[in-house]
């Protein structure tokens, strides 16, 4: 590159006389810069545009109408939402996914934070084996693992056959084609999986905690308690964020799990809301309902996931 | 609804369901579905030898076995007899196809032949979307009338506005008979000491003394809900009379679920569950693991799909016998769920309907039901010619499904009725098989589901 010109010595001068065009660059470096970038943007816009927010777009489109997903379809404004908050089954849907982040989010946030603890904390033999073994549900795709799980909750299956062995025959039952404890059994399952990825979160989030810290702690006479609670959970607020994220959306999605165990049953107990969008959608041919569900189940799991990362950022 | 299927283990439809629903929402909502239901349009040919070279796509759902067998067959000859015509094959399970075909009717590429169920939440709403040809103008010119019997044909007649579900014009054509029954083990049977139990009653009473012998009475595995369906369909059968069950199931105004006869028939299923008949925990467990178990010596009755015979044979041999559920009393005709299999249905897409009808009537004529024969499947017309001299539970089914469509009473599959009444009943019969409602509660939810649709 040329040396930079100095202002002065290398503006031309300009004399009146010379006619014809100063020679100009199209575009200053500031707006060259701005078009590159638009450039580079234009095919990931473009998919993103057409992959997420278009078919985003045709979903809340449909939400208004009413149709089969056939014939043609009959614009009823605000119909199917009325129709939504109003249906006990698909209100219970709802109901049914809160009872689940307990199951897949709460409960393995508490879990996990007392065996990450554990685990760094003490010199354990083995610890990559055990990280493996906590973290291989998520790697297991779900529908296997709930005809696994169907099978331990049969009622000739492992659980049973524990109970039985225990002496407590009497507490025996089919886990998931009972009223009362079908939503627990679902939500266990999801525990089960969750666990393994929020300890494994965790453990890297406590690992990186300098270790002068609990030294410091110790010797100003703070017991284990105080320790966790003002150096560990401080010190893996990031990593709580993180985990509660994931957990809660894949509480508030679940599908699979569901489709797979018990159809929503026994009678409506355990259905939730994505598993009514396909019901809705492809078994019932209600798409408008389906549609309008699948709106307000983003909204929500956009709504709940802001709060958690307002409520974690905040300080 | 998975009647036909036995293998409808639940695939992962997909925990994508809002991106598939953003796939279904590229389609307008209806935007394509110009109706090209101007069925007068066509005209009728039986010959189709002199039609130019073509593709005719068919989607079906006979994935199984010997289902598979007759329908590589068929094409195969069909292609043989017609070389001018390809035969383009898409075979998919029966929940897949269910879940497909809405879309792929709406589609720029839809299939010329499918295989749609006949009911309310399928074919109920094809028609009125114009999406199918109307089968009406080949019925004289092949036959149909002569060949099927009314009833079967009733079973996928519409109004054209696809108000009424039984009769008006033909929609599409069956190739096999089902019919729900009652399986034994006469070995295990005759262990307890007791025949084949002669009429409903005598059933009813036989459970009792098989339950007070320490066994099993009644195999059922609900967790899918539907399977309770066909339990309840001949229990509704022993005490109502057959033409209410038709309109109830076939969602035609002019019933009601609240009667005498209805709540007997609920109070009597609920019963069976509260002495214990059934086996323990049979809304949790599943369909296949059930019969399966029955088939390796578990119980000693299996209410359930004629479809299930061949399967059951492989593991039983000849100690198994398919039978009807014996007459009551108070009805004193033979009356049970059953029908035909999925219907063949010509598209409003189909590029030449001429190929596709006689194709149709290729793979249900005469020649056709041998060839279903021979492959294990149990023929829609002139099911008892097929039956052979030797002892196996297809023969039973193919003389019972005889006996039923000539002198019995085939009762329409429950969920026909209206667009969600698989899953209301389902639902229900949950509730009532569990204790959880009372047969009047029973009733009330389905009479609500039943007269809000009707009422429209």
């Amino acid at each position: 590159m040329n040396a930079p010109i100095m202002p002065g010595t290398a503006a031309t001068p300009q004399s009146p006389h010379e006619d014809g065009p100063r020679p100009r660059r199209l575009l200053n470096k500031q707006q060259g810069r701005t078009v590159i970038s638009v450039i580079l943007l234009a095919l990931p816009l473009l998919v993103y545009g057409l992959f997420m927010l278009y078919p985003l777009g045709r979903v809340l489109i449909l939400s208004f109408y009413r149709w089969d997903g056939l014939g043609v379809g009959e614009w009823v404004g605000v119909q199917n939402y009325v129709t939504t908050f109003s249906d006990e089954r698909l209100l219970g849907a709802f109901l049914h996914a809160l009872v689940l982040i307990a199951f897949y989010a709460v409960i393995p946030l508490i879990v996990g934070l007392v065996l990450a603890t554990l685990l760094t904390r003490t010199q354990v033999r083995g610890l990559g084996f055990f990280r493996t073994v906590v973290f291989l549900p998520q790697v297991i795709a779900m529908v296997v693992l709930a005809i696994a799980w169907r099978r331990i909750y049969a009622p000739d299956g492992l659980l049973n056959s524990i109970l039985r062995g225990f002496s407590l025959g009497s507490l025996t039952r089919t886990w998931l084609g009972d009223f009362s404890t079908a939503l627990v059994a679902v939500g266990l399952i999801g525990t089960w999986v969750s666990t393994g990825l929020v300890t494994v979160l965790l453990m890297s989030g406590i690992a990186n905690i300098p270790k002068d810290y609990y030294e410091a702690a110790t010797i100003d006479g703070a017991g284990w308690w105080r320790r966790f609670w003002h150096i560990t959970i401080p010190g893996v607020r990031a990593e709580i964020l993180v985990s509660l994220t994931l957990t809660v959306i894949a509480a508030l999605k679940t599908f699979d799990l569901v489709y797979v165990t018990t159809s929503g049953g026994p009678g409506t107990s355990t259905t939730v809301p994505s598993y009514e969008v396909y019901n809705q959608a492809f078994r019932l041919g209600s798409v408008g309902t389906a549609s309008s569900l699948a709106v307000i189940l983003t909204l929500v799991i956009f709504a709940i996931n802001l709060a958690i990362n307002l409520l974690g950022e905040r300080d | 609804m998975g009647r036909t299927l036995v293998t409808r283990r639940r695939l992962l439809i997909g925990s994508g369901t809002v991106t598939a629903l953003g796939l279904l929402a590229a389609c307008a909502p209806g935007g394509r579905s110009s109706s090209t239901a101007s069925t007068g349009a066509v005209e009728v040919s039986t010959d189709i030898a002199g039609l130019p070279e073509q593709t005719l796509t068919v989607w079906d759902q006979e994935t199984r076995g010997g289902q598979n067998e007759q329908m590589e067959r068929l094409n195969a000859a069909f292609m043989e007899k017609y070389p001018n015509i390809t035969i383009n094959r898409v075979s998919q399970s029966f929940d897949d196809l269910q879940t497909t075909l809405r879309l792929a009717l709406t589609g720029d590429d839809a299939p010329d032949v499918v295989q749609a169920n006949n009911g309310r939440n399928t074919m109920g709403q094809f028609v009125p979307a114009g999406q199918l040809i109307s089968l009406d103008p080949w019925v004289s010119a092949y036959g149909w009338d002569q060949s099927y019997s009314p009833a079967i044909l009733s079973y996928s007649s519409y109004s054209a506005d696809g108000t009424v579900f039984g009769e008006g014009s033909l929609w599409g054509l069956p190739q096999v008979g089902e019919a729900v029954g009652i399986y034994y083990s006469p070995s295990r049977l005759q262990a307890l000491g007791l025949e084949p139990p002669a009429t409903w009653e005598e059933f009813d009473g036989q459970l009792q003394t098989i339950k007070d012998a320490g066994q099993t009475p009644l195999m059922l595995g609900n967790v899918e809900k539907w399977p309770a369906l066909h339990v309840f369909g001949p229990v509704q059968g022993a005490h109502v009379p057959a033409e209410q069950i038709r309109d109830l199931g076939f969602g035609n105004a002019g019933a009601s679920w609240v009667t005498d006869k209805n709540l007997a028939a609920a109070t009597q299923l609920q019963d069976w569950a509260k002495k214990g008949y059934f086996n323990e925990g049979f809304n949790g467990l599943d369909y296949d693991t059930v019969w399966q178990d029955f088939a390796k010596g578990a119980g000693i009755y299996l209410m359930a799909g004629s479809w299930l015979a061949p399967d059951l044979a492989d593991v039983l041999g000849e100690d198994v016998v398919f039978m009807l559920p014996p007459a009551s009393s108070e009805t004193g005709r033979v009356a049970t769920t059953g029908g035909t299999g999925l219907p063949f249905a010509i598209t409003s897409a189909a590029k030449e309907p001429n190929a596709a009808a006689a194709y149709i009537d290729f793979i249900t004529n005469a020649d056709a039901m041998q060839v279903l024969a021979d492959t294990g499947n149990v023929p829609v017309n002139d099911t008892a010619a097929f039956a052979t001299d030797t002892i196996s539970v297809t023969n039973d089914v193919m003389t019972a499904f005889d006996t039923l469509t000539t002198t019995g009473d085939v009762l329409p599959y429950l969920d026909y009725a209206t667009p969600t009444f698989d899953q209301v009943l389902g639902d229900a019969l949950q509730e009532l098989l569990d204790g959880k409602s009372t047969p009047q509660e029973f009733l009330d939810v389905l009479e609500a589901a039943y007269t809000e649709f009707t009422g429209d």
